[in-house]
Parts: structure tokens; C-alpha cells; sequence
């Protein structure tokens, strides 16, 4: 069994993010950049699946600028076996992502898409949604236990109430959360490894997507400054400033 | 918050612009070297050092090793970091490939050796020393032992040590007592009593590989009557298992100013005995041995100096930006401040970050030379790297370590009261750095062997070839626009002539007047080396032009060239005082009698 896993190259997590000043995005000129961390999560299930004999193949896909091979290099040395990269300096949106994943999964045929369950720059929580949707594939989201049986598997959800167990046949879209596993150090040896196992470069035009943003950013700004506490007199001084000031009650 | 970040960027830039990597890369043997992984091999290990080593370095620190009953038992977490880090084949990167390693070079392993260091100087101890004993095996082991004890050490499974002091022989190893008898099946019985032997017991590895240096029954006095043996602590069967415990115990342990999580062993051969050895090499020539492995350990040991510094400047900085004390000098009526904005702590960070990088350029352009030394197909190539490696090595150990704890001395500075309270962390650094200065040679020791060996000994021709390369610069930097390149260019010179001076008055009367010379040696050390390291910064900050003017707009550029400038005021200008205090100040320092101490 082929396991896809698409890895997106963001912000480090350790970066404080600056807004630029014409308020078009975040300023990610020369700042260190590394997989999504969910994504980490994924790539550390699938090679999981293949350690213990359920998949055969981890192939990590990623859409985006060259230095996207960074970010597969590092896959394949957590143990993906091949690595896929979509160039393009386009900005990409979760539609067109799901279309060029919807475009490899046709070409590889694997039997498992596991992604992150969002990515922590623009937080869309989208991709893996679309991407079943476009398959018309079963979906199991926020994942924080995967078993993998025969041609079923069996995903453990974290939702609101607790946590939510459910069956689906494969072929199917499983996204992580962050408390599916720890990923694991990538090795020496691995590392090594991993410069040497093949790394394919597609365009999105040879997978016949049309990239092109739907949706227009109209403005970037910094969250607002948190402001200075006050002290309360008493209880009803605080339930009156909820009500009237923070509108909250 | 992440405790240590690795400084990744200003490796990557010395590593490519400074140290040459990408000529490492071409070096027969170094080929897997290539910018993608070294870059990838810097990622992940600083990953590791975060991650793994970091977040026990407090703890190691408090903990300490623990004797008990002849044996040591490691604070809490050191084990599995070991382990893990032995698994993840770290032990093995700058390993020869026929036992197991990955034969990366020297300069990749400086840069991670570093990340390994800042984050828990203690921990990296215990691989720096078993990477020397893997070392001597290799120079010198038979077959038998290396097929026996190498590759477990490369991969980490077994520890080493390094057995040389002896309570009356420390700095003069010719004073070495300890007693090997010949028997008749080859091995040797060890006899006798070892001191400050890092990591000379513990628990994180089955088995302890003890390089021992003893005397045998028909030895020569003094150095030349030295040989070197290895002791397991656990004898190997043939198979490779495990065998009997040997006469080789940790007697105790000793109480430090830092490194406490390392632990320092009394070691006691042969109570019960007599410990089996095995002869490495030839009889008589243990000492040659380990000096040929000195150079690498004292290398290892001067990153130590540019290690701590970077974790003690990071600590500095997130506090100076964090503390709000005081309002701007000059501005009335203004709000409180980040103490980041008072100038003195500006030069006091300033003066951290210029002498970190300054450090790190020269560590790791050694670091390549080396690599050149021992890998270039041109025997005369691989000669000039070797007398520059051999030259350089006592600044990269003796100046590294001393600005290393003036770097984390100034980091408590910073710090004000809170400084002096171990809570901040900040005390730390400047204890654990503090032995950098004395083990593997005293910078005492350094300076001598600079003077002595390194420059008298051959009427100053390296040292001589250095200086001349260091004028080269002189033209691109005269190229340059502006006042900070023209202040650069003006005391680097300044700095150069000041070099040269001296060591020609080193050269011209170290035989007449060795005892006059000697009183010098360390302010020399101090010259040579604040003038190598702002050879390295000019370098840098004419890269960083370069990349300026090609249209780079990363800031990582604009304040190199403004570290240097500060360097260049705040460092190159000690060289004038300091070559006076060579040529003249023997006077004062040998003229009162003894007894009037």
C-alpha cells in the first residue's frame, strides 16, 4: 500500500512573523523556514505505517517555490522513500493544492493521503477536506490514533465532547492532530540517505491545474495590542463590565 | 521558550564564505559534503541539540553525577540522551567510514560539535573523548583491536576515555608512574592510580574503552619511556560480548566549580590485581601518540570557548530586551526602558556578539584547513595546511577559551544582580567554561607551544606566511567605500604590524632569553589572536559588502559589516598595549625574589 503525504514549507515556528508594511502579507524574506508541523506529524505516521509492514511506499509530495526540496529532503529523511515537488512561485491556495494532490493521488494510486490538519501559516484547515471532497474519498480529520486493518481504517477524533472513533474504507483522506504522535529525530545515516533518493519536479501545467488564486487577500494587519488590565471593585462591577463593555454576556 | 537556538545562519555563512566548504566538498573523501547536506546535516542536528541536550543542561548542572559504591550514576535523562543521540548516529559523523562513520569533515563537525557544546558542555564531553580514543586506535591500534573495540565506539554503543594526569603528573606527563607488566600472553597488567578522567565511569553505555598511558618494567625515564594501553571495564570474548568485570574502578568522583553533570573520576588500576591491558602501538611511544591526537582534542576543546559564548550572549540579549530598567540617557521625561537601550550594555553585548563570531570564523577556517591537511591530493598543499592547523591550533584553544569566559563573565554582567543567581542560568555558562582554559593544556601551555614549538623552533616561517596573507586583505578593503570599512582597513593594519613586531622579537630571542620571552607568551597568544580573528571579521564584512551591493537585502549583512567596525575598535585596539606587554613586560614580572611573594 502507497501512502501520499503532501508537506508544506512555512515560517519556522520559532520566528516571530512581521506583518510588511504595505499590509499585502508577512515578511518571510531570510527567515527560517521548515515543514509544517502537523505535517511532521503526518510524514512520522506514514513512515510509521510502513515500519510496522502496513505500507510499502511513504512518497511526501510538496506545491510550491524550489526550495520546497528542502522541506521533502527532510521528509525523506524522517523515512519517505521518494519525494514529489509541484513547482511554482504562485501563490497557492487550498483549492488549487487539493486539485494538484487530486492530480498525483490519480497518478500514484495510493491507498492512504495522511496531511497535516492544517498548516500553520495561514491556519485555512482546508486542504484535506477539499481534497476528499474532489476524490469523493471517505475523510477522517483531527486524527489522534490511526489503525490501519485490512481495507478499513480506524481513526480516533478529538472533537469537543471527547474523542470520536470512526471506520472508513480506504482509499482515504486522514489529517492529523498534534497529539497523534512525537515525530522522531531524523538519524545521521537517514539524513545521508536522503540526498540520494529521488526527488521528481513537476509543473502544475503538466498535471493540467489551473493554480490561479479564487480569493483575493485584501489586507494583513497585526492582531490588535493587548491592553492593560483593570481592577474590579466587586462582582457586580464585573458582571455589569462584561455585559456593557466586552459584550461577552 | 526554546532555551538554545543554534546559530545556524552565522554558521552557514563562515562555512561557506570564510571556511570554503564547497572546496571541502572537493577534497578527495569529502565529496558527500555538498552545500544541500551539510545545510540539511546542520538542521537537524541543531534539532537534536534544542531539543534533546538543551533542556538537560539546568537539570545535569543541579543533579550532578552521583558516585556510589565504585560507580556512577548519571542526573537524570543524561541516558536516553545518550542513547538516542548513539543511535541517531551522531557519534559517527566525523568518523572513518571503514569502522562504521560517515568520513564527514572536520569543519561539519566543528559547526555541530559546537551546537552539542552550547547546549550541554557537559554532555558533549563524553562523545569529545571517546572521538580522541577512536582516534588513537586508528593511528595506532593493532588489527585485533581495532576489530574488537572500534566499531562499537563509532556507533556509540561503547565509551572511551582518555587516561593520562596522574596526582604528580599533570602538565609534565613525564612525571607518569603508573606500571605496566608484560604477560605471557601478550596483555600487559595495569598498576596504579589516574585523576581527572572525564566521563570515567557512568551509566549510559555497557562498556567503557580507558586509553591508559603506564610505564613498563624496562621503560627509559622521563617521556620517551612512556606507553599507552587500552583497559576495558568489561573484558570482550571473542564473540564481542561482554566478559568479566576488570580490575579497573572509579574510585570517586571530584567536586567542581562546573561541568557538574560530567562526571571527573578518580580511576584506581590493579587494586585487586592488576586491570588487563593492551599495548597500543609500540613500547615507548605512548605519548607521541596521544600528542598527535592532542591537536584534534584541543581543537574540540577551543569550540568550547566559542560555544558557551554563544549561549551566554543569547541569554544576554533575550534579557537586556526584556528587562525594563531605567529611561533612555539622554532623553528627559522619557518612559522606562528595555536595558538593551543603554549604551554600556550595548557594548557589553556588542563586545559578546563580535568576539562570538570572531571565534567561530577562526575555529572553522581551521577547522577546513585541516580537512585540507589530511584529505588534498597535493603532498605540498596538504604540508601548508598542516603548519597552518599546527600554528593556529593553540589561538583556536588558548584565545577561544580565555574570550570565552570574558564572553560569559560579561553575560552575567549583563544580567546585573540576577546574574549572580544561578536561576537566570547565566552563572552556568560562566562556570562550565571556566575548565576550558585548563584541560587539554593550560593556556599557559598553549602560549609556550605557540612561541616554542610553533614559531621559534622554525624561525617563525608559518607564522611569517600567515602574516603576509593577512596583508593581502589589505587591498579589497582599501576598494571600500565609507567610514566603517576605512576604520576597518586602518587598525586591522595597525593590528597586522603590531603582530609582526612581535613575533619577530619572539623569534629573534626565544634561545638567547627563553625565560624573558616566556613572560610574554600568553599576551602574545591574546595579540596573534585578536588580530587572526579580525583577519576573519575583515573577511566577513567584505562578503557581506559583496552581497550588499549584489542586491541582498537580509540584515544578516548590514550587521557584519557593523560587528566588525566594532571589533575593529573595540578588539584590534588592545593589539598595540598588548605587543608592548610582550616586548617589555618580562621586567616587573621576573625582577621580585621568591621570597617576597
Amino acid at each position: 500500500m502507497k501512502v501520499l503525504v503532501p508537506v508544506k514549507r512555512v515560517v519556522d515556528y520559532n520566528v516571530k512573523v512581521r506583518v510588511k508594511s504595505d499590509g499585502t502579507g508577512v515578511d518571510i524574506a531570510n527567515v527560517k523556514m521548515s515543514m509544517n508541523p502537523f505535517d511532521e506529524i503526518a510524514v512520522e505516521e506514514a513512515v510509521r505505517l510502513k515500519e510496522g509492514g502496513v505500507a510499502t511506499e511513504v512518497i511526501a509530495v510538496s506545491a510550491g517555490v524550489l526550495g520546497c526540496q528542502e522541506t521533502l529532503r527532510t521528509a525523506m529523511a524522517i523515512g519517505a522513500d521518494r519525494g514529489i515537488l509541484v513547482e511554482t512561485d504562485a501563490e497557492l491556495q487550498p483549492l488549487a493544492v487539493a486539485k494538484l494532490l487530486k492530480a498525483l493521488v490519480e497518478k500514484e494510486q495510493p491507498q492512504l493521503v495522511i496531511l497535516g490538519k492544517q498548516a500553520i501559516d495561514d491556519d485555512a484547515n482546508q486542504t484535506g477536506q477539499m481534497l476528499a471532497a474532489l476524490l469523493g474519498w471517505p475523510q477522517a480529520t483531527f486524527a489522534s490514533k490511526v489503525v490501519v486493518a485490512g481495507d478499513k481504517a480506524t481513526v480516533t477524533r478529538e472533537v469537543d465532547g471527547g474523542l470520536e472513533t470512526l471506520e472508513i474504507s480506504l482509499p482515504a483522506i486522514i489529517t492529523t492532530d498534534l497529539r497523534l504522535n512525537e515525530p522522531r529525530y531524523a538519524t545521521l545515516p537517514n539524513i545521508m540517505k536522503a540526498k540520494k533518493k529521488p526527488l521528481d519536479n513537476v509543473k502544475p501545467d503538466e498535471l493540467g491545474v489551473d493554480v490561479a488564486p479564487r480569493l483575493k487577500t485584501l489586507k494583513v494587519s497585526e492582531p490588535p495590542k493587548r491592553q492593560a488590565g483593570v481592577k474590579v471593585a466587586d462582582v457586580a462591577d464585573l458582571v455589569e463590565k462584561l455585559k456593557n463593555e466586552a459584550k461577552v454576556i | 521558550m526554546s532555551e538554545y537556538i543554534a546559530p545556524i545562519r552565522d554558521m552557514q555563512f563562515v562555512l561557506k564564505e570564510l571556511a570554503g566548504i564547497d572546496q571541502v566538498a572537493q577534497l578527495p573523501g569529502c565529496e558527500e559534503a555538498t552545500a544541500d547536506l551539510v545545510d540539511a546535516v546542520l538542521e537537524e542536528a541543531a534539532k537534536f541539540a534544542e531539543g534533546v541536550l538543551s533542556p538537560l543542561n539546568v537539570s545535569g548542572d543541579q543533579e550532578g553525577a552521583k558516585w556510589h559504591d565504585k560507580a556512577v550514576t548519571m542526573p537524570k535523562g543524561f541516558k536516553e540522551a545518550y542513547q538516542q543521540f548513539a543511535e541517531n548516529g551522531w557519534t559517527a559523523l566525523a568518523c572513518e567510514p571503514e569502522f562504521g562513520g560517515q568520513g564527514l569533515p572536520k569543519v561539519v563537525n566543528a559547526c555541530v560539535t559546537e551546537m552539542w557544546k552550547s547546549a550541554n558542555h557537559a554532555f558533549s564531553l563524553c562523545p569529545l573523548l571517546t572521538t580522541g580514543a577512536i582516534e588513537a586506535l586508528v593511528l595506532a591500534g593493532s588489527d585485533e583491536l581495532k576489530a574488537t573495540y572500534l566499531e562499537k565506539m563509532v556507533s556509540g554503543v561503547w565509551t572511551g576515555t582518555m587516561n593520562l594526569t596522574e596526582p604528580n603528573a599533570g602538565s609534565d606527563l613525564a612525571a607518569v608512574r603508573s606500571k605496566a607488566e608484560p604477560q605471557a600472553d601478550g596483555s600487559y597488567k595495569i598498576f596504579g592510580q589516574k585523576i581527572f578522567i572525564t566521563y570515567g565511569d557512568h551509566d549510559m553505555a555497557d562498556n567503557i574503552v580507558h586509553l591508559v598511558l603506564a610505564r613498563t618494567p624496562t621503560a627509559p625515564e622521563g617521556v620517551k619511556g612512556i606507553s599507552l594501553f587500552v583497559v576495558p571495564k568489561f573484558m570482550v570474548n571473542a564473540d564481542g560480548s561482554l566478559g568479566a568485570r576488570n580490575d579497573a574502578w572509579c574510585v570517586s568522583i571530584e567536586h567542581k566549580l562546573g561541568i557538574h553533570a560530567s562526571p571527573t573520576a578518580v580511576m584506581a588500576y590493579g587494586d585487586h590485581g592488576g586491570a588487563i591491558g593492551y599495548l597500543v602501538g609500540e613500547e615507548n611511544r605512548g605519548l607521541e601518540y596521544m600528542f598527535i591526537m592532542m591537536n584534534a582534542a584541543r581543537y574540540g576543546v577551543g569550540l568550547e570557548g566559542v560555544a558557551d559564548a554563544e549561549r551566554a550572549y543569547q541569554r544576554a540579549v533575550t534579557y537586556a530586551k526584556d528587562r525594563i530598567q531605567g529611561t533612555d540617557i539622554g532623553v528627559r521625561g522619557g518612559g522606562k526602558v528595555a536595558i538593551i537601550n543603554h549604551p554600556d550594555v550595548r557594548r557589553m553585548l556588542m563586545n559578546m556578539r563580535c568576539q562570538v563570531e570572531a571565534t567561530r570564523a577562526l575555529a572553522y577556517v581551521v577547522g577546513a584547513a585541516h580537512d585540507a591537511a589530511v584529505h588534498h591530493a597535493d603532498a605540498e598543499v596538504r604540508k601548508q595546511n598542516q603548519a597552518f592547523v599546527d600554528l593556529m591550533i593553540p589561538i583556536v584553544k588558548g584565545w577561544s577559551t580565555e574570550v570565552g569566559v570574558e564572553v560569559c563573565s560579561t553575560g552575567v554582567q549583563v544580567h546585573g544582580g540576577m546574574g549572580f543567581i544561578e536561576e537566570t542560568g547565566a552563572a552556568q555558562h560562566l562556570r562550565d567554561v571556566r575548565i576550558s582554559t585548563i584541560y587539554e593544556g593550560t593556556t599557559g601551555i598553549q602560549a609556550n607551544d605557540l612561541i616554542g614549538r610553533k614559531m621559534a623552533r622554525e624561525g617563525g616561517a608559518t607564522i611569517k606566511a600567515v602574516i603576509a596573507t593577512m596583508r593581502q586583505l589589505d587591498g579589497e578593503l582599501a576598494k571600500q567605500s565609507g567610514e566603517d570599512f576605512a576604520v576597518i582597513r586602518r587598525r586591522f593594519a595597525a593590528g597586522i604590524d603590531e603582530v609582526e613586531k612581535a613575533a619577530e622579537w619572539i623569534v629573534a630571542n626565544y634561545r638567547d632569553d627563553v625565560r624573558t620571552v616566556s613572560v610574554g607568551a600568553v599576551p602574545f597568544m591574546w595579540l596573534f589572536g585578536i588580530v587572526a580573528g579580525g583577519w576573519q571579521m575583515a573577511r566577513a564584512a567584505l562578503v557581506a559588502q559583496a552581497k550588499i551591493d549584489a542586491g541582498e537585502k537580509d540584515p544578516f549583512f548590514p550587521a557584519k559589516i557593523i560587528t566588525t567596525r566594532f571589533y575593529a575598535d573595540h578588539q584590534l585596539t588592545r593589539a598595540a598595549g598588548l605587543a608592548v606587554t610582550v616586548m617589555e613586560g618580562a621586567a616587573g614580572a621576573l625582577a621580585l625574589e621568591e621570597s617576597m611573594f
